[in-house]
């Protein structure tokens, strides 16, 4: 079902840009129109090229923010990305917090 | 002639004349049950559209996309008796599965077993996020019957009501409040201290108006002391049933309430995302059930001020009481609450 879903109308998680959509929904309560138009805004690309995998997956190899092939070579992955992600929508991510207090970077 | 299902799974072949009155009924029964406004002659004819399309499988159009949480995302796995451990699950949902949001879960889905091994699960939470890049949410059911005689503490209100002791079962239930309230911030304090960007309160009131005021407590102290937590609250049902009839949350009597009422006391309570819930009716018409469903969750959608995330699963949301649900039903109610719903999620 979860599969069902995706396909007929998710976004598409760290294929695109759905993760950094959820991130502005869970951590701002921002509806979805303006969750997209924040993170397009930050990834300067337009709100349609977020659900686009050809696209994202170019922006987030960029950007070094993860894709579905996170453990191949140089990428980032896991609380990395997190990092990463957490500066470019200049959000708190709460695992990211954790991280620094723990190595007390913070 | 349409082929389409009953809310049981079974399918049936009705005329598009027979599908669209089947629509419209179905709106009917949702703008008198629960006083909103029906769906437009647009988006009802858009709906008859959905339904008669002659694909087995039916999408939204490309920009239309909306996010997905999980109900106990991890034990969709571990019911296909797949033994893998939880942070790998997750792993396999964001690379493979393409989901937006992840959500670990213990195989006894209630807080009140969890708070046992909350240690345990803290391990689970602090693995996952190391090695996972989508938010990542704590699930469980807030359950209050277990906390009822004999597996709880409290006399049990379901053998008292029967009795005539309506004191003794009111007294009864917020008894339990107190225990589920305590349980449910005990343990989503650990999973967030433990790195989870939030909790997800899934099938909230299932046992009436004492349960959902014990999850909007919790979400409230919740908030206080985690002002950026995620707190999704998902319902069991589109009406809350007075178990107990009196109890109310910020001067609001909780018994009876509908989904668009539901979420403005998630919104007070500090919740982040809200889950409505719309039963499906297995004795009638698929086209019926996504009538009456996408009628509710759209009226639930303007009244709100945070995102709403549909239940879309087995017996809610239109899709049939089956389970296995089927795709043909799955993506049409998925395209239906993205399209005409307006949902933020599912």
């Amino acid at each position: 079902m979860a599969l069902t879903h995706m396909h007929a109308s998710g976004m598409g998680g760290i294929r695109t840009a759905g993760d950094l959509v959820a991130r502005m929904q869970m951590s701002k309560k921002m509806r979805l129109n303006e969750a997209k138009a924040y993170v397009a805004g930050k990834l300067k690309i337009s709100v349609a090229d977020l659900s686009d995998e050809v696209i994202m997956n170019e922006v987030r190899q960029d950007l070094d923010i993860a894709t579905v092939y996170g453990g191949m070579g140089e990428q980032s992955r896991g609380i990395e990305a997190k990092f990463r992600i957490a500066k470019l929508l200049d959000l708190e991510i709460n695992s990211v917090s954790r991280f620094l207090r723990k190595t007390e970077w913070r | 002639m349409i082929v389409t299902r009953m809310g049981d799974g079974s399918f049936i072949k009705m005329s598009e004349e027979e599908v669209k009155a089947d629509i419209e009924a179905g709106v009917e029964d949702a703008v008198k049950r629960g006083k909103i406004e029906p769906l437009t002659a647009a988006e009802i004819d858009y709906l008859v559209d959905i339904c008669c399309r002659p694909q087995k499988f039916v999408s939204v159009q490309q920009g239309n996309e909306l996010i997905l949480t999980y109900d106990s995302g991890t034990l969709k796995i571990t019911r296909l008796g797949i033994p893998i451990g939880m942070p790998q699950i997750m792993q396999i949902y964001e690379r493979a599965f393409a989901a937006d949001t992840l959500e670990l879960a213990y195989v006894h889905y209630s807080f009140k077993p969890i708070k046992m091994i909350v240690p345990e699960e803290q391990y689970a939470v602090a693995e996952t996020s190391l090695v996972t890049t989508a938010p990542l949410f704590y699930g469980a059911m807030p359950n209050l019957p277990l906390y009822t005689q004999p597996d709880g503490p409290c006399p049990n209100a379901a053998e008292l009501l029967p009795a005539g002791k309506i004191a003794e079962a009111r007294a009864a239930q917020e008894e339990a409040v107190e225990y589920a309230v305590k349980d449910m911030v005990f343990v989503g304090s650990g999973v967030y201290e433990a790195g989870a960007d939030g909790i997800d309160f899934d099938t909230t009131a299932a046992a009436g108006d004492a349960e959902f005021q014990a999850t909007l407590l919790a979400c409230e102290q919740l908030r206080a002391k985690y002002p950026d937590m995620a707190i999704e609250i998902g319902m069991a049902g589109e009406f809350v049933l007075g178990f107990h009839g009196q109890l109310e949350y910020d001067g609001v009597r909780l018994a009876g309430l509908y989904p668009h009422q539901q979420v403005k006391l998630a919104e007070k309570a500090g919740a982040s995302i809200f889950g409505a819930v719309v039963n499906t009716n297995s004795s009638r018409t698929f086209p019926w059930n996504l009538g009456r469903a996408v009628t509710f969750c759209k009226a639930c959608v303007e009244a709100a001020k945070i995102p709403v995330h549909a239940n879309v699963g087995m017996g809610v949301g239109a899709v049939p009481l089956v389970m296995t649900p089927p795709i043909d039903c799955v993506s049409r109610a998925s395209t239906a609450m993205a399209e005409v719903g307006k949902l933020d999620g599912l």
